[in-house]
């Protein structure tokens, strides 16, 4: 073989496949040696101090109370729970979060573009403001500038005396679901299911026959229509706790803590600055011949938008949009800074202060985080591999 | 016999068609084209003034600006004298007196450097910029920390304020964009140990947040190396933070590799060059052109999370503003504190990206679809 002589002629270093594996080797060996050299030091140190290791720890009584828990939790629940309380609070500040991050960048997108010259500055200003902040400078500003300085719970502002914010946090009214409450969410399941049936439906009908069904409002009626009928037909089984200032607090009512309303103002209003930017050039992205020549077909604005603007402003919005849900996600663990109890700050904080187990608390605190990351991107992936572009 | 055709008199005047003009002609055509526009700006115009003139107010025409203790406030507006009384500290933390020309000359010098290769027209680029990213960060290093060529030591703890964030922020794009260039370069190697060892590297770091890698840093970091060696704060958050935007800043110039055609490669191939020589004389020069904005962006974002060092208990221009809050003689001046710290990194935020989109066009030569 020309391939193989030639080889036997050259020096073995200029090889190209035996440097490859040489080099892969020189890393595999460097590697090894670094794990190897970092294990040694962490035992040695870890023996030092007196400290084991492994996750035992999880099943020990935590002994310390989190001002906000979704699940019950008590200072004699276990590290586990406490992992567990701290990974829902990072969920809910997350996922709230993200709609209005999403609402906000939408809207701020869509004003740039506006033909009005004010509204489209304003919303440049809005974005060049906002992006340009360190988030934990905003999370900062909204803690202890604006809402420590709303008034004592005595002197709280009310809206119609059934919401009311102070110093505390937020206090609404709470729903308390009685007997027979459980027909009502079955309902909703029901409706979202025959809206998805309808819809797809509608799809087949018009693709058969041209003929299109206003699945829109046939749609807004089954999702409303339906469990309101129900909830009324089951004798309105929901009893309101309203909130009511009594001795030196609220009682009634549930409280919304002011570190979550912080953190969750600066995380959406940050994070829709970027969401903006993103929804504008994926908007932009679409090149004018496709609107002209569906204008050229007559098809009416609202089609066009909704047709042939908004589908392929989504294919390049939706990767970079989820790429900013993921760093929300990432930047709620800045939550620690003002004490607002989320995974990092229950459990890289609070835990690891009092066990001194490290490695495996900031480990799990990084898995989580690493975990929700790749589910992310592989559904991303699905995404993408589905809106790509057909070329011929 | 009269020509009907000859017009015998003057035309009246008439008004010139030209509504569209002037400052009336652009108010109806940009803010009150249609009535629903009109509605929007009427509304708009309302909320600004509603938020605006009590800003304006708070900030600066009942703001107190001149003095240099507490009772220079008089509690109308804001005051300014709490960032002014502490001004000194903002910028150099707890830096000597005595030393901080040595604070100076870093900076002044990092100012040359910039400037000199952010303004096109200056020659010998790729010489400064070789200095700058080199020998500048030794001899900064020599100058800030002391203790050779009879500068007096001064400790790393004794740094702060807009000094330590500089710092970092310098630390954090030198040391980060080396080791992203190398992390690119193996991403898209042919060898799969490598290959695979900086996926995984990238993926890992992209995936957490700072906050958790600097508390790795600050806790896990000391349990890595052995028990003699003192492993200095600031080095140990700047080693978390290099490796941190050196994953960010891979991905950024990966962008820049795969936008060269692969002819490029195999010209550089066809003439005989080895992989360094293609790299570093054919594709690299070209990639990392085309990424000036990314890596500029990238450097912003690395900018503005310099502030996360505050959790781990770094004084930077932050936190230094945030300790002197809870300083008894000035509580309740959050909202100063908070909004001038805002001003700053703001100031430094927006000019940068000012800089990397003037690039993006300079460098848009055609090709615009």
């Amino acid at each position: 073989m020309l391939r193989s002589s030639s080889r036997e002629r050259g020096p073995l270093w200029r090889d190209p496949t035996f440097r490859a594996l040489l080099v892969q080797g020189i890393l595999l060996l460097a590697l090894g040696a670094f794990i190897a050299m970092v294990v040694s030091n962490t035992m040695a140190n870890l023996e030092a101090r007196g400290i084991s290791t492994g996750f035992g720890f999880l099943q020990d009584r935590a002994g310390f109370s989190i001002p906000q828990t979704l699940i019950d939790y008590s200072g004699d629940s276990t590290y586990a729970r406490t992992f567990v309380v701290g990974l829902l609070n990072t969920l809910l500040v997350s996922a709230m979060g993200i709609v209005a991050a999403t609402l906000i960048g939408f809207a701020v997108g869509i004003a740039r573009l506006s033909p009005n010259w004010l509204l489209a500055r304003l919303a440049t200003a809005y974005v060049e403001i906002f992006r340009n902040i360190p988030l934990l400078v905003q999370i900062l500003f909204w803690y202890f500038a604006v809402l420590q300085a709303l008034p004592s719970p005595q002197n709280s502002h009310s809206l119609f005396e059934v919401i009311f914010l102070n110093v505390r946090g937020l206090v609404l009214p709470d729903p308390q679901p009685l007997a027979g409450f459980a027909a009502t969410p079955w309902a909703l399941l029901v409706a979202v299911i025959a809206t998805w049936w309808l819809a797809r439906h509608a799809k087949q009908r018009q693709a058969k026959t041209g003929r299109p069904l206003p699945v829109f409002k046939l749609g807004a009626l089954l999702l409303i229509g339906l469990p309101s009928v129900v909830f009324v037909a089951t004798g309105m089984p929901l009893e309101w706790s309203l909130p009511a200032f009594k001795g030196f607090n609220f009682q009634g009512g549930v409280t919304v803590l002011p570190e979550l309303i912080a953190l969750w103002l600066a995380l959406s209003i940050y994070t829709a600055s970027f969401i903006a930017e993103i929804v504008r050039s994926g908007i932009q992205s679409v090149p004018q011949g496709q609107v002209e020549a569906a204008q050229a077909l007559s098809l009416p604005g609202g089609i066009i938008l909704r047709k042939v603007v908004i589908p392929q402003a989504m294919r390049v919005i939706v990767p970079q949009l989820t790429s900013q849900h993921l760093n929300l996600i990432k930047n709620s663990s800045l939550a620690t800074a003002i004490g607002y109890p989320d995974l990092v700050a229950v459990f890289s904080g609070t835990a690891l202060n009092v066990t001194g187990q490290a490695i495996e608390i900031v480990a799990m605190t990084m898995a989580v985080y690493l975990l929700i990351n790749l589910i992310v991107s592989a559904l991303m992936n699905l995404y993408n591999a589905r809106t790509l572009l057909k070329e011929r | 016999m009269v020509d009907t055709t000859t017009v015998t008199e003057m035309v009246a005047e008439r008004r010139p068609p030209d509504l569209r003009r002037g400052l009336l002609g652009w108010l109806q055509a940009n803010l009150f084209n249609t009535l629903l526009n009109g509605a929007v700006t009427l509304v708009t115009v309302a909320l600004l003034a509603m938020v605006l003139w009590p800003v304006l107010q708070w900030a600066v025409f009942q703001a107190d600006w001149l003095g240099n203790s507490r009772e220079a406030c008089s509690g109308e507006g804001a005051c300014w004298v709490f960032i002014s009384a502490r001004f000194e500290s903002i910028v150099y933390g707890f830096y000597p007196g005595a030393e901080r020309w040595r604070v100076d000359l870093v900076f002044a010098a990092l100012a040359i450097l910039i400037a000199w290769l952010a303004i096109p027209r200056l020659p010998a680029k790729r010489w400064v910029g070789l200095f700058a990213m080199v020998a500048f960060p030794v001899i900064a290093f020599f100058l800030l920390v002391g203790g050779v060529f009879g500068l007096e030591q001064v400790p790393t703890g004794n740094w702060g304020g807009v000094m330590l964030t500089l710092t970092i922020a310098t630390v954090g794009i030198v040391g980060s964009l080396p080791i992203g260039i190398v992390l690119a370069l193996g991403r898209r190697s042919q060898m799969p140990l490598v290959r695979g060892f900086c996926v995984v590297f990238i993926e890992f770091w992209r995936g957490v947040p700072l906050i958790t890698v600097l508390f790795m840093a600050s806790v896990m970091l000391p349990l890595f190396v052995p028990s003699q060696v003192e492993f200095d704060k600031l080095l140990r958050a700047l080693v978390g933070i290099m490796f941190f935007w050196s994953a960010y800043m891979a991905e950024v110039v990966r962008g820049g590799l795969q936008a060269i055609p692969s002819g490029q490669e195999e010209a550089a191939k066809a003439m005989g060059m080895g992989y360094w020589q293609r790299m570093g004389l054919i594709v690299l020069p070209q990639a990392l052109k085309l990424v000036i904005p990314g890596i500029v962006n990238t450097f912003i974002a690395l900018f503005k999370d310099t502030s996360l060092v505050l959790i781990i208990g770094l004084f930077d221009l932050l936190a230094i503003i945030r300790s002197g809050l809870t300083d008894s003689d000035w509580l309740g001046f959050a909202t100063e504190g908070y909004v001038f710290a805002a001003l700053v990194f703001w100031v430094f935020c927006f000019s940068m990206s000012r800089y990397s989109q003037h690039i993006e066009r300079r460098l848009h030569t055609g090709h615009r679809n």
